[in-house]
């Protein structure tokens, strides 16, 4: 453990190291590393930025079903409510037009009942005279007794 | 090593050590002298030198190749040296004009220290043998740490020092700093000025020499407990090679440790004095 020269060339080497470091390893590793750290801040930024925004998308997206849901709700209740319409609408006309033949049906009916009894009628005076006629033709004088076929006819009706 | 063929003619415990403890200098023998500024210890220039040169030509390599991209592994794990020194020197030195020089120094320290400290990994024996070889002189003196030179650490330290007396000056401007020479610890009075003056220089020495001392003696002890080992596994008994492998590896494991901290220690030692600089009393 001899003091000697070495002391001083260590010096000098020692700044000579400490010198070429400074000028050529330092600053382009630190400025590569700020560059990486500002590019990771970016990236990270960028990250939370998309969250954010997948978020936001995802809400939109959870509101516009709400909204789908909702519509489709009134759209079916409208439909509903438009075939019940018109299934009574169907179901009155049905049953007027029910009614209207029942009702004219009937009325054909008994107008055709009337008119059978009237032809029948008709009939049964006509026999009943042309009955009386063979019974009494040399009897009776139609001309004598006109009146009393009239009344007879008359009561038949 | 070289163990049993060599036991007839053999050094003792005592030479081998010493042989081991001496450097390869300008003279070509052991240095006499405690101080003689004519001698170059030219182990510890040519592997301080070339440490420092390995490291330059990686951290150059990893800097021209470094990109905000993905980082490769190499680049990534100089990145983590830079950073981690980036992030000591921002809560140390709080000044960014001085950090664009400190911070790249305390990076160049930590990293050539813990590459002559790990000189300390290769066998006690591999590098002076070949030296050897090479040379054709089985005596020849070759030491492979050059952080357990004194000139090394103290040469370091004392770079450290003219940093700090730099910024001191820098900083608080020449008249500011002698005026806090003489009236800094104790207070502005005339009488205190000597006491004062005295303190600081105290201080500024002691700072400078026990960076140096606790580098220089940490990395000392370790080379010597080293050596120590590999005497007890040249005693070529089975105690002694079962001996040397327990406590070899137990030694190589700590000296892991002890590697990394001294230089770590030293860097953070480097910012702190130089921060003190910039602080006024």
């Amino acid at each position: 453990m001899n003091l000697n020269a070495t002391l001083v060339a260590q010096l000098v080497v020692f700044f000579i190291l400490a010198w070429v470091t400074m000028k050529f390893v330092w600053p382009p590793i630190v400025k590569a590393l700020d560059e990486r750290a500002k590019k990771v801040a970016d990236g990270l930024a960028a990250a939370d930025k998309a969250k954010a925004d997948l978020a936001l998308a995802e809400k939109k997206v959870v509101e516009e079903l709400r909204k789908a849901r909702e519509s489709a709700t009134d759209v079916r209740a409208a439909a509903e409510k438009q075939a019940t319409h018109f299934l009574d609408e169907a179901r009155a006309d049905a049953a007027r037009i029910i009614a209207a033949a029942r009702e004219q049906a009937e009325g054909e009916a008994s107008a055709a009942l009337q008119r059978a009894k009237e032809a029948l009628r008709d009939q049964v005076a006509h026999l009943a005279v042309a009955g009386a006629e063979k019974i009494l033709r040399k009897e009776i004088n139609a001309q004598a007794h006109a009146d009393l076929l009239a009344n007879l006819k008359q009561e038949l009706q | 090593m070289a163990t049993g063929q060599e036991a007839a003619h053999g050094p003792t415990s005592g030479e081998y050590i010493v042989h081991h403890l001496t450097h390869f200098n300008s003279t070509g023998h052991a240095q006499q002298a405690v101080i003689d500024w004519s001698v170059w210890n030219l182990d510890t220039l040519f592997f301080s030198i070339s440490l420092g040169v390995v490291m330059l030509f990686f951290l150059i390599r990893a800097a021209s190749k470094a990109t905000s991209g993905v980082p490769g592994r190499f680049q990534a794990a100089v990145e983590i040296l830079v950073e981690m020194v980036a992030d000591q020197a921002k809560g140390i030195v709080h000044s960014a004009e001085s950090r664009k020089f400190v911070a790249p120094v305390a990076l160049t320290v930590f990293i050539w220290i813990f590459l002559m400290n790990s000189m300390d990994f290769l066998p006690v024996d591999l590098l002076p043998k070949i030296w050897a070889m090479i040379t054709g002189n089985e005596h020849a003196y070759l030491r492979v740490v050059p952080t357990a030179d004194l000139n090394g650490t103290l040469g370091m330290s004392i770079g450290v020092l003219i940093l700090c007396l730099y910024y001191n000056v820098k900083i608080k401007g020449l008249g500011g700093w002698i005026h806090e020479l003489f009236t800094a610890p104790f207070g502005s009075h005339p009488l205190l000025y000597p006491v004062n003056f005295l303190m600081q220089m105290i201080e500024f020495l002691a700072k400078t020499v026990s960076h140096g001392m606790r580098l220089f003696g940490n990395m000392y002890a370790g080379e010597l407990v080293f050596m120590l080992i590999a005497l007890l596994g040249g005693t070529a008994t089975v105690m002694g090679f079962v001996g040397h492998i327990i406590a070899g590896s137990i030694w190589a494991v700590f000296h892991i440790l002890i590697v990394a901290l001294q230089a770590f220690i030293f860097m953070m030692l480097t910012l702190v004095y130089i921060g003190q600089a910039h602080e006024s009393h």
